[in-house]
């Protein structure tokens, strides 16, 4: 009798421990699964424009006119490309010296006001859908400009200044991680030595934190790069290179966000569509491979 | 210039631009709020979009949004809570695993219109779902799972590494740990991460374009039987949602009154977000007291 129900509870705990080594074992299968097919099937359909349709690298990446009902059909995805990378690096340039300010504020110079209302608030910021972005850019930012500069107000700047104010708040939040991470027994060494605040965060904080802070910058960029609704409502979509940051333009998510709906899967104009997903897949890849560098930098 | 100057002079930049970071924050959220909460009544939260007419109102594009949150969460919960766990629990330091961390963290990085793109050719074309409630909670799903396996993750790294091995040593199942001992104390962090998980779903729209649809068939709030075609309920019918909403309004918007109509489902979208950030500092709070007998 005891000895079977020791035999009962020994088996029990046979199937326990394999219900739990299978239901999550299959949900990582499934993960990984599925990580696969988005980049094979967003790869086999970027790639066909190239083999299935002819299309020469060159056209699309050097070519400067879209025209896909022109005759013959234009695909130059070089506007788009420009495009993209201009917004994202002037949305970068402009929120990372802001954001890294705001962190050293609320870490360095008033740490309690930081943590107990700004931070909170911060990460309040972070979680604001990006449509809600590219209404107020429409509603505020457009006009602005359209008062100020030459032009209807759509355009790179616009974009920029969305996207910027969009990743302030994701970069403000890394950057505080990272000055928080710092052992205190440097910014200490640094001020026994006699040294002011300014020297202490420029000599010693800023330099051993700046790997952890170029990782906050380049994750801002990446989401900047990526974002597609926010800069499609303010960016204009003319698919030409703009000849300043105040005339009409268009990027690769909003050249995706606004045509993919009127093709049909299949045709030529949508394969070179999802050429330019390709792009901003393979960007990805970049984006989170100078991530990963940084990160080794930084914890060396 | 001393050096005394220099860090004053530091010190003001500084602050000079981290008040003009409050600044940009405070004026958008107050611009939105005060532009978009004259425009929230009863009447606008409940009744239907008008095209060209005045007076519309974003009820069902309200229930689409929540209806689909409630979908998104009942895929990714289960299916990142056990990824999470193999991750932190059953997977062996080593290359493979390496390897799923990368992949993990390359595709929380996708941009959220190339995972639509993929919801698009996947879900809505190959498997058929077609425009619907259903294939856009699946490709948020694919969106959101690497945010709730790091959440989950996180949550049982917490949990302290003595009161595991305690049950394990009681000859308690390593799956039985899991669940009964560890779960409960990583609660907090996991519900807490779970509930700011869901305000990104509710506010997603680049990824549901394709996935979803950009229209609503007339609903029929009556018809509560998930299979009928015009039921709320039916979770493979196409559902414009609030976010997506705005953006075509925005784009398209022929309604005379569309500014006013995106400023109140801009700030009913905004206090979403909030309610659901209180939400999770709130419960996180209540669960970490219950569980360590703080006060």
């Amino acid at each position: 009798m005891a000895q079977s129900r020791e035999k009962r509870k020994l088996k029990q705990h046979i199937i326990e421990e394999w219900t739990g080594k299978v239901f999550t074992s299959l949900c990582i299968v499934l993960l990984v699964v599925t990580i696969f097919s988005l980049v094979y099937f967003v790869a086999t359909k970027g790639f066909s424009s190239f083999i299935k349709n002819g299309i020469s690298l060159g056209e699309i990446f050097g070519g400067t006119k879209w025209k896909p009902e022109g005759e013959p059909p234009l695909f130059g995805a070089l506007p788009f490309i420009i495009g993209s990378f201009s917004t994202s690096i002037l949305a970068a340039i402009i929120a990372a010296p802001l954001s890294i300010c705001a962190a050293l504020f609320m870490v360095e110079i008033m740490p309690k006001i930081g943590r107990k209302y700004l931070q909170p608030a911060i990460e309040l910021l972070a979680g604001i859908p990006s449509v809600v972005y590219g209404f107020v850019g429409l509603s505020v930012i457009v006009p602005f400009y359209r008062d100020i500069f030459p032009g209807q107000g759509l355009g790179i700047a616009a974009g920029a200044s969305v996207l910027s104010i969009m990743i302030l708040p994701t970069m403000t939040s890394i950057a505080t991680d990272a000055l928080a991470a710092l052992p205190p027994g440097l910014k200490e060494g640094s001020y026994a030595l006699g040294a002011t605040r300014w020297q202490t965060l420029a000599r010693t904080v800023i330099p051993t934190t700046l790997p952890a802070l170029m990782t906050g910058v380049v994750l801002g960029m990446a989401r900047a790069f990526g974002e597609a609704l926010a800069v499609q409502m303010v960016i204009g979509n003319a698919p030409h290179i703009p000849k300043s940051l105040f005339e009409s333009a268009s990027t690769l998510t909003s050249a995706i966000t606004l045509s993919m709906g009127n093709t049909v899967m299949g045709s030529v104009q949508n394969n070179v569509l999802w050429t330019l997903a390709l792009i901003l897949m393979l960007m990805t890849f970049v984006f989170v491979f100078i991530v990963r560098f940084l990160e080794r930098r930084a914890n060396r | 210039m001393s050096a005394k100057t220099a860090d004053k002079i530091a010190t003001a930049v500084i602050i000079f631009f981290a008040g003009i970071i409050v600044l940009i924050m405070a004026g958008l959220l107050g611009f939105i709020l005060v532009r978009g909460i004259g425009h929230i009544s009863f009447d606008f939260l409940t009744s239907p979009p008008e095209t060209i007419k005045k007076g519309g109102g974003i009820g069902p594009q309200l229930f689409n949004s929540l209806f689909l949150l409630v979908l998104t969460m009942l895929i990714t919960v289960p299916l990142g809570l056990g990824a999470g766990i193999y991750m932190s629990e059953y997977a062996k330091p080593g290359k493979v695993t390496d390897f799923i961390r990368l992949i993990v963290e390359v595709l929380s990085s996708f941009p959220s219109i190339v995972v639509g793109l993929f919801g698009l050719l996947v879900f809505v074309n190959v498997f058929g779902f077609g425009f619907s409630l259903f294939s856009g909670a699946l490709a948020l799903t694919v969106f959101n799972l690497p945010l709730m396996v790091r959440i989950t993750e996180q949550g049982m790294q917490s949990v302290p590494q003595a009161q595991k091995e305690a049950s394990l040593a009681l000859g308690l199942s390593k799956w039985k740990t899991i669940k009964s001992i560890m779960l409960p104390i990583a609660l907090p962090i996991i519900l807490t991460g779970t509930i700011l998980a869901a305000g990104r779903v509710f506010g997603e729209a680049a990824a549901l374009l394709f996935t979803a649809g950009m229209s609503s068939p007339r609903l029929d709030f009556s018809d509560w039987n998930p299979l009928s075609p015009m039921s709320p309920l039916n979770p493979f019918r196409p559902a414009e949602t609030l976010a997506v909403h705005i953006w075509k309004i925005n784009s398209e918007g022929l309604a005379p009154d569309a500014p006013e109509i995106a400023a109140g489902a801009s700030a009913v979208l905004i206090l979403m977000v909030l309610l659901f950030n209180l939400l999770a500092r709130w419960i996180g709070r209540l669960l970490h007291k219950k569980f360590t007998a703080t006060k």
